[in-house]
């Protein structure tokens, strides 16, 4: 790994300083970025320290809202997102403890890893993403495979997810990486229902509108029968071929749907 | 180099790292505390868990840079004040929980911390939070038996002949 600067600020204004310099990048908890650049994959001149930054932590459930703050971590919001317990079960799921002591949200959807989980948390629940300049909601943010509306620079400063009546995430792990082979997050506001599949698409996380619609007409498992997403788009690899994931795409959602009622 | 000061296994500890420094080369190579193993150094295996501000993490995954003024303790501060091996050590050695031993300290800082969270886990709940702790020898029986004992709980039989 190349050397570079560290920064370490004690408030949000300063990291945002700090993130101007050519070359400078966030560091969160470091568990993607360092494997990244331990490879020689990324070569930062400059790392910003956002974890531990007292403003950028917290979990906090308000008038139906939960806010969580972009360098909270993992195993935090498993410990304390109990108004949102199928974002606290996600959370908790997410590879093993170590990686949950250290990993943070804004990590994980600033980097939105194909198979990672959160991407499907915050897109199934229509979250915004709360950045230090501007807001943008989850249907924007998700751009493709590790890309998102990002600008160079901009720091992730929270997640506020609007609280459903009803959701569930069905993971099925991929046990050598621990990641989701595919995910599937269901979550349901009124007769609003939204799916959003993690894990499957070569464009990175999607909402499955098709089975959305169903479930708007009738919240049932059995309303799904006979839908399937197009196996055409979905990631084929040795630990899965795209029909392989395409129906695993309907078991899961069906079970979740079942966990809600 | 920045200077950083740890409190390792209960001691103040400076040492000079650079940025790229991770926190298991300057356990190992600095301070020569070599009992934190690194077997893939890419966050997988658990072979280098210590405990941060009381929090297991991977020490192959975190700069040392970042922890001046942090609290660490690693394997070697495990044992007990006499030197002789704590209850979970003991059960490791008593329920053949290694054989080589070479994923032994991050099984061991791992254990120690479920079983701050939680001091009665079930098999189920020992296997689930060693999911980041890889082992090649033992087929983990005897690590989930010694677990088990070191909480107090009757191990599970195995069936005997
Ligand atoms: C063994 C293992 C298993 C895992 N299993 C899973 C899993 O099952 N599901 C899952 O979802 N993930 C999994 N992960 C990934 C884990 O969740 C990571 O923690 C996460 O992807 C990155 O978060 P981080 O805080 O470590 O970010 P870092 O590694 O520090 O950074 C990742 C990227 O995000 C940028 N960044 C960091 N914070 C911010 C911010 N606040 N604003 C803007 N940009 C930022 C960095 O510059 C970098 O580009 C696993 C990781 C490991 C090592
Ligand atoms: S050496 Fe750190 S996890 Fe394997
Ligand atoms: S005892 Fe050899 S790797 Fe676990």
């Amino acid at each position: 790994m190349y050397d570079f600067d560290l920064v370490i600020p004690t408030s949000v204004d300063e990291a945002s300083t700090a993130m101007k310099a050519d070359g400078a990048q966030a560091l969160g908890g470091g568990q993607t970025l360092l494997p990244t650049m331990k490879q020689r994959l990324a070569a930062p001149e400059t790392l910003v320290k956002l974890s531990g930054l007292s403003e950028l932590v917290g979990v906090n459930a308000a008038s139906g809202t939960l806010s969580i703050g972009g360098a909270t971590t993992h195993g935090q919001v498993a410990d304390e997102a109990s108004a949102y317990p199928a974002l606290a079960a996600l959370a908790g799921n997410i590879g093993d403890p170590a990686v949950r002591n250290r990993g943070t949200i804004g990590g994980s959807i600033a980097n939105n890893d194909p198979a990672a989980c959160y991407p499907a948390g915050v897109l199934g629940s229509g979250a915004t993403v709360v950045t230090n300049t501007r807001e943008i909601s989850a249907d924007d943010y998700f751009v493709d495979l590790f890309e998102t509306a990002l600008e160079e620079g901009e720091i992730v400063t929270g997640v506020n997810f609007p609280i459903p009546d009803a959701a569930n995430y069905q993971k099925f792990d991929q046990p050598a990486s621990r990641f989701a082979l595919v995910g599937v997050f269901v979550a349901k506001f009124g007769d609003t229902v939204r799916v959003a599949v993690t894990g499957a698409s070569n464009g990175g996380v999607f909402r499955w509108s098709e089975a959305e619609a169903a479930l708007n007409a009738n919240f049932s498992a059995d309303a799904l029968e006979g839908l399937a997403v197009d196996a055409g788009d979905l990631i084929s690899d040795l630990h899965g071929s795209a029909e392989y994931r395409a129906h695993l795409v309907g078991v899961l959602t069906r079970r979740a749907v079942q966990a809600c009622s | 180099m920045p200077k950083i000061t740890m409190n390792i296994n209960g001691r103040e500890t400076s040492t000079e790292v650079e940025n790229r420094t991770l926190l298991s080369t300057a356990l190992r190579e600095n301070l020569y505390l070599t009992g934190t193993h690194i077997g893939c150094d890419t966050s997988q295996c658990g072979a280098c868990v210590v405990h941060v501000n009381g929090k297991a993490v991977k020490s192959c995954s975190v700069f040392a840079a970042e922890l001046d003024g942090a609290t660490v303790d690693t394997i070697e501060g495990q044992a007990n004040a006499d030197g002789s091996l704590n209850v979970i050590q003991q059960a490791f050695q008593d329920h053949h929980g290694l054989q080589c031993g070479f994923c032994t300290p991050g099984m061991v800082m791992s254990a120690a911390e479920l079983l701050k969270v939680n001091p009665k886990p079930s098999e189920a709940e020992i296997r689930d939070y060693l999911e980041g702790n890889i082992c090649r020898c033992t087929g983990y029986q005897g690590i989930v038996n010694a677990i088990m004992a070191a909480s107090g709980q009757d191990v599970p039989s195995i069936a005997a002949e």
